[in-house]
C-alpha cells in the first residue's frame, strides 16, 4: 500500500506551483475580475505550452499521455492560485467527454487542440434555477439542428464549443457538440458571484449539433463525466482551501489587537484550526477519489461524491473564516481574500450544488451497502 | 497511489488470516461485531478472560505487539504489516481494549526511558497480557493542565516516598502496574520539578477506588498513595525530567487512540436505511440524507488521512501534531449521530434498556459514552490548541504560571 503521490508527481507539482506562482498571481485574477476578458489568454497559453491542460490526454491525441494523478496534482496548484482560466470546462468535463464517448474523427478532431489550449470546450447543461435533471432539460434537437437555451454555461465566452444536453427528438437525452462560433448561436456574458471565471448565457436556434456518444446515453455519460469532474475538482477546492487557511494564519500573526498578535486569542486559534480539520479530511478524501479515478475503480461514484462534498465543505469554509479573520480588512475589494470567497461559493455550485452531491452520496452508499 | 499490497504484504497477509483463522475464537465474533461503544458484552463469558486468554495465544505464536521489538516480546513488524494485522484480526482486535494503556503507552515510555534490564523483564508480560498496565498522570489539579499535579515524591535512601492522589486512572483496578508522574522540586517552575517512575500497583500505600461514570460503568479511579515507597532504580529518566519523558507517553496516546476511532456512521447508516419513519426509510429524508452524507465524509476522511499517516511512517517520517485530528473529529461526530439516531426513534429513543431498546441499544451506548472520548486523552479545546500552535504556528495562550516557582502558583 502508499496511499500518498509518486516522487514524479510531487516533482510535478512543485514545477506547478512555481509557473502559477509567476503567471498567475492575484493581479492576473484581478484582471479577469475586473476586465473584459473572459479568462487570462496567455495564462492558458502558457498551460498548453507547459504540457498542463495535455496531462491526461492520450500522446496519440497530442497530450502528455501521463494520468490522472498528475492532472489531480495540476488542479490543485490551479485551485491554489484561483488560475483564471477555462480549465475544468475544457479538459476536466469537454475532453474527458471527449475521450469517452467521442467517435475516431471526433477525438482526432478536438483532442489535440484541447491538449494545446488552441479549441477551449464547455459544458452547458443548466437552463433555469433548480437542479439539472433529466426533467429539468428542455432543448431539443430535430434533425441535427439544436434549439434551447442554457443558462449559465462556465467559461462560455471564452469557448469555442459547447457540449450541449439536450432531448434527442422524441427519445430520452444525448449530448451534442455545436461551434459556438457557427450560425444559430448568440451568446452574451452574464454576471455571477465569480466574474474571474466567465459564464454566458447562450441561445441556440437551429444551431448544427453533432451528436457525441450513443443516443439516449445523455445523462448517463453526464453523469460519469460529473464524476471525474468532480474528483478534479475537489483537487482545485483542497488547494483553495490551503490557500485560504494560509492567508488567515499569516494575518493571525500580524495583526496586533489588544496588545498581542490576534493569532493568540482562542477563538481565532479554534477557527484556524477547524479550518485545517476540514481541509485534512477533504485533502484525504481528495486522495481517495483520485485513487478511484487512476486506477477506474468501481468505487468511483462513492469516492468522487464524498471527495466533492468534503472538499465544497472544506473550502467554502476556509473561504468564509478568512475573511472574519481578517476583519473589515476582509470585506474590502482590495484585499484578496473575496477572491477565495468568491471562488469557493462558484465551485460549490458549476458541477451540482452540495445538497445535490450529498444526495448522490447517500444514495451510491446504499447502493453498495445493499450488493 | 494503490491499496494494492506488494508481494511481502500478502505473504504476510495470507500468514496472519492463516493463524487467525485456526486460532481465534470464533465463538465470540457475533457478539464483538456488535460490542463496540462502551463495555464489552460477551454473553456467558468474563470479559477480561477472554482478553487475556487471546492476548497470550498472539504472544505465544508471536502475534503481539507486533510493531515491538522481538526481544521485547513483539514482532519487529513494520507500520504496513501492523495495519495488516488490524485488519485482519477485525472484530477480534476488540479484545485488545484493557490492553491499550499498556501497550500504546506505557510500553512505548519504558522503551524509550527504561534500563535495557528492565525492557527484558516488564516489556514481555506487557505484550502477553499477563501484566496490565495503567497510566497514573491525571490528578483532581492536574489534567489538562498536567504540570499542574501535586503528587510528591520525597527520596528517602534507595526509594522515593510517594503521597497523593491521581484521578480518572482507566483500568486501575485491574492492574499490575503503572506508570506515575510526579512532583520532586516544588521549588521550581512547574515542569522542571517532575519525576516519572513506574510501580507495582500491589506496593502497600496504594488505593483504588473506582469511580462511577455516566455510562453507569466504572472504567477509570481515584487512586490514592500514603507513603508509597518506590526504588529509585524504577525511576525513568532524570530527577526533574518527567515533563520529557511524559511528553513519549502523551505523543504515543495521540497516535494509539488517534487512528481508528470509531465515529459510529456505519452503525447510523445501516439504522437509516432500516429505521421507518412512516413515509418510509429515514434514508429517503432530505435532512437526514445531508447529515449522513456529512458524516460519511467525516468517517472517510479519518480513514484516508490514516492511510496517508501510515504512508508517511512508512517513508521513515516520524508521526507529528497533525494525527490529533482523529480523536477531535470522531468523538464529536459519534456524540452528533447518537443524538440524531435518538431523534429519529422519537419518545422511543429514550429507551436504554437492552431488552426493548432499539437497534440494540447501541446509539443510547454511544450517547453516553462519546463525552468522554471529548475529554480523555486531551480535550477537544486542548487539541484544537495544539493543531493552532504546533501545526499552524500559532502563539501559545499566555501563561501566568510559567516562570513561577510551582510553590508559589496560586491555587483555588
Ligand atoms: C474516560 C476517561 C478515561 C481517562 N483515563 C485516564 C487515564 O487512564 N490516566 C490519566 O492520567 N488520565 C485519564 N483521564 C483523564 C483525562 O486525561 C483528563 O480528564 C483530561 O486531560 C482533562 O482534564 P480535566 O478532567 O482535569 O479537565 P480540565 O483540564 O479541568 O478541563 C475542563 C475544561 O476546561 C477546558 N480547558 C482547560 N485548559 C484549557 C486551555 N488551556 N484552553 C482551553 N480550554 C481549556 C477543557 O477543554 C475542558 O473543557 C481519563 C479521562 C476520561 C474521561
Amino acid at each position: 500500500m502508499n496511499f500518498e503521490f509518486s516522487d514524479e508527481q510531487q516533482q510535478l507539482r512543485d514545477t506547478a506551483r512555481r509557473y502559477l506562482a509567476d503567471h498567475s498571481p492575484s493581479v492576473a485574477v484581478r484582471a479577469v475580475l475586473e476586465g473584459e476578458q473572459p479568462y487570462d489568454t496567455a495564462l492558458w497559453k502558457g498551460l498548453g505550452e507547459m504540457g498542463f491542460l495535455g496531462a491526461a490526454i492520450p500522446e496519440e491525441f497530442g497530450g502528455l499521455g501521463l494520468g490522472y494523478l498528475e492532472l489531480c496534482v495540476i488542479a490543485e496548484e490551479l485551485g491554489r492560485s484561483l488560475a483564471p482560466v477555462p480549465m475544468s470546462s475544457s479538459i476536466y468535463l469537454a475532453a474527458e467527454l471527449i475521450k469517452a464517448a467521442g467517435s475516431g474523427p471526433q477525438k482526432t478532431a478536438w483532442l489535440p487542440k484541447l491538449a494545446s489550449g488552441e479549441a477551449i470546450g464547455c459544458l452547458a447543461t443548466s437552463e433555469g434555477p433548480g437542479r439539472v435533471s433529466e426533467k429539468s432539460i428542455q432543448a431539443r434537437v430535430t434533425g441535427d439542428r439544436l434549439s434551447g437555451a442554457k443558462v449559465p454555461v462556465l467559461d462560455g465566452m471564452a469557448a469555442d464549443f459547447a457540449i450541449v444536453a439536450a432531448r434527442d427528438g422524441d427519445r430520452s437525452l444525448s449530448l451534442f457538440i455545436v461551434d459556438l462560433n457557427g450560425p444559430g448561436v448568440a451568446r452574451q456574458a452574464v454576471g455571477t458571484i465569480d466574474p474571474a471565471r466567465g459564464q454566458a448565457s447562450i441561445a441556440f436556434d437551429n444551431a448544427p449539433a453533432e451528436r457525441l456518444g450513443a443516443a439516449g446515453e445523455g445523462f448517463s455519460l453526464l453523469t460519469e463525466a460529473l464524476d471525474r469532474a468532480a474528483v478534479l475538482t475537489a483537487f482545485e477546492q483542497v488547494g483553495g482551501s490551503d490557500k485560504a487557511l494560509e492567508m488567515a494564519r499569516d494575518y493571525a500573526l500580524q495583526r496586533i489587537a489588544f496588545g498581542r498578535p490576534i493569532g493568540s486569542f482562542q477563538a481565532i486559534k479554534h477557527m484556524l484550526a477547524d479550518m485545517y480539520v476540514a481541509a485534512t479530511l477533504a485533502r484525504s478524501n481528495a486522495y481517495y477519489g483520485a485513487w478511484a479515478l487512476s486506477t477506474g475503480a468501481a468505487e468511483l461514484g462513492v469516492a468522487a461524491a464524498t471527495a466533492r462534498v468534503s472538499a465544497t465543505k472544506a473550502f467554502q469554509l476556509c473561504g468564509k473564516n478568512n475573511i472574519q479573520v481578517h476583519g473589515g480588512m476582509g470585506f474590502t475589494w482590495a484585499f484578496d481574500c473575496h477572491l477565495f470567497y468568491r471562488r469557493a461559493n462558484l465551485l460549490a455550485l458549476t458541477l451540482g450544488g452540495q445538497s445535490e452531491w450529498e444526495d448522490k452520496l447517500v444514495e451510491r452508499l446504499r447502493r453498495r451497502n445493499a450488493a | 497511489m494503490n491499496f494494492d499490497d506488494t508481494p511481502q504484504e500478502a505473504a504476510f497477509r495470507a500468514e496472519a488470516r492463516a493463524w487467525i483463522d485456526a486460532n481465534a475464537p470464533h465463538e465470540l465474533l457475533a457478539d464483538l461485531e456488535n460490542a463496540g461503544f462502551g463495555g464489552l458484552n460477551l454473553s456467558g463469558v468474563d470479559p477480561m478472560q477472554a482478553m487475556k486468554a487471546w492476548q497470550k495465544k498472539k504472544f505465544d505464536a508471536g502475534w503481539a505487539c507486533l510493531h515491538w521489538p522481538k526481544d521485547y516480546g513483539g514482532r519487529g513488524a513494520t507500520p504496513i504489516e501492523r495495519v495488516i494485522w488490524g485488519q485482519e484480526e477485525g472484530a477480534y482486535g476488540k479484545l485488545s481494549g484493557t490492553f491499550i494503556i499498556g501497550h500504546g503507552m506505557c510500553g512505548p515510555t519504558l522503551m524509550a526511558w527504561a534500563t535495557e534490564e528492565q525492557k527484558r523483564q516488564y516489556l514481555p508480560p506487557m505484550a502477553a497480557g499477563e501484566d496490565i498496565w495503567c497510566q497514573l498522570f491525571s490528578e483532581p489539579a492536574g489534567g489538562s493542565d498536567l504540570a499542574g499535579l501535586r503528587t510528591r515524591a520525597v527520596k528517602d535512601g534507595d526509594d522515593w516516598v510517594i503521597n497523593g492522589q491521581k484521578i480518572w486512572t482507566s483500568g486501575a483496578q485491574h492492574c499490575q502496574y503503572g506508570i506515575l508522574i510526579t512532583r520532586t522540586d516544588p521549588t521550581v517552575p512547574k515542569h522542571k520539578g517532575l519525576t516519572m517512575f513506574f510501580l507495582d500497583m500491589k506496593s502497600p500505600g496504594v488505593e483504588i477506588r473506582p469511580i462511577k461514570q455516566v455510562n453507569g460503568q466504572s472504567g477509570f479511579n481515584e487512586v490514592y498513595f500514603t507513603d508509597v515507597r518506590i526504588p529509585d532504580a524504577q525511576r525513568l529518566g532524570a530527577v526533574g525530567q518527567g515533563w520529557t519523558v511524559s511528553l513519549t507517553t502523551l505523543m504515543n496516546e495521540r497516535l494509539t487512540i488517534g487512528s481508528g476511532m470509531p465515529t459510529g456512521f456505519e452503525e447510523m447508516f445501516d439504522f437509516c436505511c432500516r429505521m421507518d419513519t412512516g413515509e418510509g426509510p429515514a434514508v429517503d429524508d432530505k435532512a437526514v440524507r445531508s447529515k449522513l452524507a456529512d458524516w460519511a465524509c467525516r468517517a472517510s476522511g479519518l480513514k484516508y488521512t490514516g492511510m496517508r499517516a501510515i504512508s508517511a511512517l512508512s517513508r521513515g517520517e516520524t508521526p507529528g501534531p497533525e494525527n490529533s485530528i482523529g480523536k477531535l473529529v470522531a468523538g464529536a461526530t459519534m456524540q452528533d449521530i447518537a443524538t440524531f439516531a435518538l431523534d429519529l426513534m422519537g419518545q422511543y429513543g429514550a429507551v436504554s434498556d437492552p431488552e426493548m431498546a432499539a437497534a440494540q441499544s447501541r446509539f443510547q451506548a454511544m450517547l453516553l459514552r462519546s463525552p468522554a472520548t471529548r475529554v480523555e486523552g486531551g480535550t477537544d479545546e486542548i487539541l484544537r490548541n495544539i493543531i493552532a500552535e504546533r501545526v499552524l504556528g500559532l502563539p501559545a495562550d499566555i501563561r501566568v504560571d510559567k516562570d513561577v516557582p510551582f510553590e508559589k502558583i496560586p491555587t483555588a
